[in-house]
């Protein structure tokens, strides 16, 4: 029963992010913004309540679950995939390995400047 | 003797929610025994059944998603639900607050810009494109952000899970012929680069490595949203 009371919170949420998004009218996702709330919401309260704490759990355990019906939508697009997925294939790699290289680059040379590395040991 | 299954599928949604659970359970079990390696990301192998199924019984994507969008819209939820291993990582997070943040907005509109020219370089369209800028990451901010770019969200949904896997597989190579060997910093390219595909590999490396990769997750998701249109726009693209 906890479990599901979490579940509406987490709903609730997001439903809040989405119409605050929609009165405001900022391009921004409102389940961002939902997600946002909720991060500010257990920064305040100190104790996180269980049954959220439950909930996003085991929403985001299977989270890969919730998105094959969005991914099974790519039968409806066979002829741009016939057509473009070498091009699609490639950029995705390459962007990716790009992605990899730079972040990495970019991080390893903030981070000893402002942390230091020996103090964050377990 | 041929059955017709159009008819016999029932228009009751239930069957869509029936069907996705069933091939996701056998998905995710051989991912299992496959020691999760992340080409059978039971994902991937779902999408490709469930496609070929339709495809066998003759019924059409809609018919499906009368039952698939019961499951589709647990996303908005489950994106609220990142707040929770966000909120777990802010100790690690306080610490290198900026160095976090600036890496991973600039690891973000790297990576989607190179994607962008390098599409655009190969001739793909510009619906293409646009449906790549946001692969790198977690799928349910990536499909909204593509809706909102103009893009096809079934399109990114299949590109943020390929991208996920390519990090996956070559990320740790990646990080050895660099020289890196600072978990902090192979996790968050790893989480800001593969999302959780990423994560869940950077987790069976190192556990440090696991937390920043989670962490670089976290707050690519919510920096994506705000960087990304404008830094588009910006470039012309939009």
């Amino acid at each position: 029963m906890r479990w599901l009371l979490g579940l509406g919170v987490l709903i609730a949420y997001d439903q809040l992010g989405q119409w605050l998004m929609r009165t405001v009218q900022w391009p921004i996702p409102g389940s961002v913004v939902g997600m946002m709330l909720m991060f500010l919401t257990l920064l305040l309260i100190k104790q996180p309540p269980t049954a959220v704490v439950q909930a996003s759990m085991s929403l985001l355990k299977h989270l890969a679950f919730f998105f094959v019906p969005a991914g099974v939508g790519i039968l409806l697009l066979f002829d741009l995939l016939a057509n473009e997925w070498l091009a699609m294939l490639v950029s995705m790699v390459l962007s990716t390995v790009i992605s990899l290289l730079f972040t990495a680059q970019l991080m390893q040379w903030l981070l000893p400047a402002t942390v230091d590395r020996t103090a964050d040991d377990g | 003797m041929t059955v017709d299954w159009s008819s016999w599928f029932p228009a009751n949604p239930l069957w869509g929610v029936l069907l996705t659970v069933g091939v996701y359970f056998l998905a995710n079990r051989l991912f299992q025994k496959a020691r999760q390696t992340p080409l059978l990301h039971p994902v991937l192998v779902s999408v490709l059944v469930i496609i070929g199924l339709l495809w066998w019984w003759e019924l059409d994507y809609a018919a499906y998603m009368s039952g698939g969008q019961l499951i589709h819209f647990l996303l908005g939820p489950a994106t609220v639900a990142l707040a929770w291993p966000l909120y777990q990582s802010w100790p690690t997070f306080k610490r290198c607050l900026w160095p976090v943040l600036v890496a991973v907005t600039c690891g973000i509109l790297v990576g989607a810009t190179s994607a962008i020219y390098l599409a655009a370089w190969l001739g793909a369209s510009e619906l293409t494109q646009l449906s790549l800028a946001p692969k790198s990451v977690t799928t349910p901010v990536a499909i909204v952000v593509s809706e909102q770019l103009g893009g096809l969200p079934a399109l990114t949904a299949g590109f943020v899970i390929i991208t996920g896997v390519v990090g996956a597989m070559f990320g740790a190579q990646i990080f050895r012929w660099m020289g890196v060997d600072d978990p902090r910093v192979s996790g968050l390219a790893m989480g800001v680069s593969a999302h959780g595909v990423g994560t869940a590999r950077a987790w069976q490396l190192d556990h440090t490595m696991g937390a920043y990769s989670g962490l670089g997750m976290g707050v690519a998701a919510v920096m994506v949203a705000f960087v990304l249109p404008p830094w588009l726009w910006l470039l012309g693209w939009l």
